[in-house]
């Protein structure tokens, strides 16, 4: 039975455009020619290069090592030789290193791909394995999933929750694979719920999502203690915090996170993408990203490869309109711009958004009038407003005693603004500073 | 009416017997020099020294924290004057000037896209390493011109720092603001300068800036490797060492290295 979920306080809606895409099955495209691997496409330490110039790799040969705990592994999404690793453009910012790969057309697997018996390894060995395979949050964030899942002892976990909202406008991707491979999302949290000993697994969709929701819910069948929930549709439903309160209705304290109220949230691409490698050996090569917007010729959700570059999806979708003006990695809400089209598909990119002109507003922006919109709509329970003008003037010790660090940078602020204040920017800019100062602190 | 003008004097006398006393015992002993100090200081109060202001550093200065000549702002005369109150030799010290180690305004290197955010150079480098072409070239929104407090940094409508060297005293304020680090204080007689930050390699650097440094090695064979040194695809400058009568300016094949003389600026370029 699909159990109702309770909202949570804040939180707008945007228009959602996802009939777009929302409709339209998984492709997958034919091989490139050319794939560029960054090492840096998680949260933590990038990872570091292994590979030499001329080197013969297959599909799914490390590329790069972890260089720390809070990193993962980058495989090889086909069979080539490494061209280059140098510094290559990256959705983040103007460069960094990556392997450049000349594919050879054949996509021969790597044969010393390791395997793993799911059911009787251990739990730290299904811990290893996902981080073997390179295993990153798919939501957007990239955050390494075995780090997630090694909770201190001191902090028991009892619900594992599958986040299947995807809340951001225009995107698909979680969608199409709920109702197009549910059984797999249900068996990866299965995995994922073993490694943390949790008996309660919780999944919510969003109920614009019909389809999916009855697709999980046939899949999860005859399993006791899996609940499928169907969420309110508000942005940011997504949102880790947000999604434990609707559905549990616990609240994690400032500063903390999911595993203090005893909840590890998981994506539903994750749990795919855990399956995939504990049961067929399938390192993190590839993943659901949807292409979409008025700009592009044909949008889809597409299965690309990792390191797949931006401009051949867009010359294999039919290009784009001349009146496209703005590339967005990831949605519209949280999504970054990118300055090129030479970029690769990340292990976050959830999507690719091509805006046309008249979607795209260049704002003017005002004083602040003092309305309170933004704190009325801040899922975080923050004041917008009041950090932003003490960013302005430079007052970081007030920034930060207003909790500015909480701050999930979701946008509904900048969003419901009258005055069309860049909210968002002076928050990032709050929180750089904030935290730079905080570690000078420590150093002294 | 005699009893009330008794009373007053009364009470009036009363407190300034007590106010006598509580200055006589109450008195908190302030070395004379300090004072002296702080009246040949310029009172800026910029903090160019590293003390809070003017009088933290007279006070720090009797007690050894700062020496005599570490004000930017007073120069060699008042250190002159600092060492005599504090009976010391006067050490000479050269002022310094600061310089903007980029010359890559919007003729010299392009943009990657249109920015829309806060104008400043800080919140500009959060968003994907900033809008500028060049990952080291000034952004030019000025974070350093509102840091300084003499009004000596102008951005050229051409969205490119410059110091006014007239103006600029070396208080260094502005060095640690610029996001790129491309401020720092030189002698204020060195007049080249190799105008350039970047590590990028040669061909990067001529696809993004048309006088960016492309560490030809030109300069560092003209001085015979001294006072030149090519380190991670640029040429860095020793100003320890007089490099001036080279013409350097003339040897650079990409004009990086110019020679910044006053008047540095010409009026139509300066913006209010």
């Amino acid at each position: 039975m699909i159990k109702r979920a309770h909202g949570f306080p804040g939180g707008v809606h945007p228009d959602y455009h996802k009939e777009l895409t929302a409709g339209l099955a998984l492709e997958v495209p034919p091989l490139f020619e050319r794939y560029v691997v960054p090492v840096a496409q998680h949260i933590g330490s990038p990872a570091k290069v292994i590979v030499d110039k001329g080197a013969q790799v297959f599909k799914g040969t490390v590329l790069a090592e972890p260089s720390g705990f809070v990193s993962v592994p980058m495989h090889s999404p086909t069979s080539g030789t490494v061209k280059s690793v140098k510094n290559l453009p990256h959705p983040w910012g103007p460069s960094m290193l990556a392997v450049e790969i000349t594919a050879d057309g054949e996509d021969t697997p790597d044969p010393e791909l390791p395997r793993l018996n799911h059911e009787t390894a251990s739990i730290d060995e299904l811990r290893d394995f996902i981080r073997q395979a390179g295993i990153v949050g798919m939501g957007g964030a990239a955050f390494p999933t075995h780090v997630k899942l090694s909770p201190p002892k001191e902090k028991p976990i009892d619900v594992l929750i599958l986040n299947g909202a995807e809340c951001e406008p225009y995107l698909t991707a979680d969608h199409r694979l709920m109702v197009e491979s549910p059984e797999k999302v249900i068996a990866g949290a299965g995995i994922l719920a073993k490694i943390l000993k949790v008996k309660r697994i919780c999944i919510g969709v969003e109920d614009n999502k019909p389809d999916a929701l009855s697709a999980l819910e046939k899949a999860a069948a005859g399993q006791a203690d899996m609940d499928v929930y169907s969420l309110h549709v508000t942005y940011p439903q997504g949102a880790e915090k947000q999604l434990i309160y609707a559905i549990l209705g616990r609240e994690v304290p400032a500063g903390g996170l999911p595993m203090d109220v005893g909840v590890v949230v998981q994506n539903v691409g994750t749990a795919s993408a855990v399956w995939d490698a504990v049961a067929n050996g399938i390192p993190l090569i590839e993943r659901i990203t949807t292409i979409t917007g008025r700009g592009i010729g044909r949008p889809g959700n597409l299965v690309l490869r990792i390191g797949t570059l931006v401009e051949d999806v867009v010359r294999w979708r039919g290009g784009i309109s001349d009146d496209t003006i703005k590339v967005v990695n990831g949605g519209p809400m949280m999504g970054m711009a990118m300055s090129g089209l030479d970029v690769p598909v990340l292990k976050g990119s959830s999507g690719l958004l091509f805006l046309e002109r008249d979607e795209v507003e260049q704002y003017h922006h005002y004083p602040c009038i003092r309305c309170g919109r933004c704190v009325d709509i801040c899922p975080m329970k923050l004041m917008p407003c009041i950090i932003s003008y003490y960013t302005e003037n430079e007052m970081f010790d007030e920034v930060e005693s207003l909790n500015v660090t909480d701050c999930i940078e979701c946008g509904s602020c900048a969003y419901v603004c009258p005055s069309s204040r860049i909210l968002v920017h002076h928050m990032k800019m709050g929180k750089a500073e904030v935290i730079v100062r905080r570690r000078k602190k420590a150093v002294s | 009416m005699l009893e009330a003008i008794l009373t007053l004097s009364g009470l009036a006398i009363l407190a300034s017997f007590g106010l006598g006393l509580a200055a006589k015992f109450f008195a908190v002993k302030v070395d004379p020099r300090v004072e002296k100090i702080e009246e040949i200081l310029p009172g800026a109060n910029c903090g160019g020294c590293g003390a809070a202001g003017c009088s933290d550093f007279a006070k720090g200065v009797v007690e050894g924290k700062y020496a005599a000549n570490a004000c930017p702002v007073g120069g060699p005369s008042c250190a002159a004057k600092i060492a005599e109150i504090l009976g010391e030799e006067v050490r000479a010290s050269e002022p310094r000037v600061a310089i903007v180690l980029c010359a890559g305004d919007e003729d010299q290197c392009g943009n990657r896209f249109d920015y829309n955010g806060i104008y400043d150079c800080n919140a500009a480098d959060l968003i994907q390493g900033g809008f500028k072409a060049c990952t080291y070239g000034c952004l030019g929104l000025g974070s350093c011109a509102r840091a300084c407090p003499f009004d000596a940094i102008v951005i050229t409508d051409k969205r490119l720092a410059v110091i006014d060297r007239d103006k600029c005293v070396g208080c260094g304020k502005c060095v640690p603001v610029c996001p790129r680090k491309l401020i720092t204080l030189v002698p204020v007689s060195r007049k080249t300068h190799i105008l350039c930050s970047s590590h990028d390699p040669g061909a990067e650097v001529r696809k993004k800036c048309k006088v960016g440094c492309i560490a030809c090695k030109k300069c560092e064979k003209t001085v015979n490797g001294e006072g030149i040194s090519i380190n991670n695809f640029l040429a860095v400058m020793d100003y320890s060492k007089d490099l001036d009568g080279f013409a350097l300016e003339t040897v650079c094949p990409t004009h990086t290295i110019q020679r910044v003389d006053q008047p540095a600026l010409q009026e139509s370029e300066k913006t209010a």
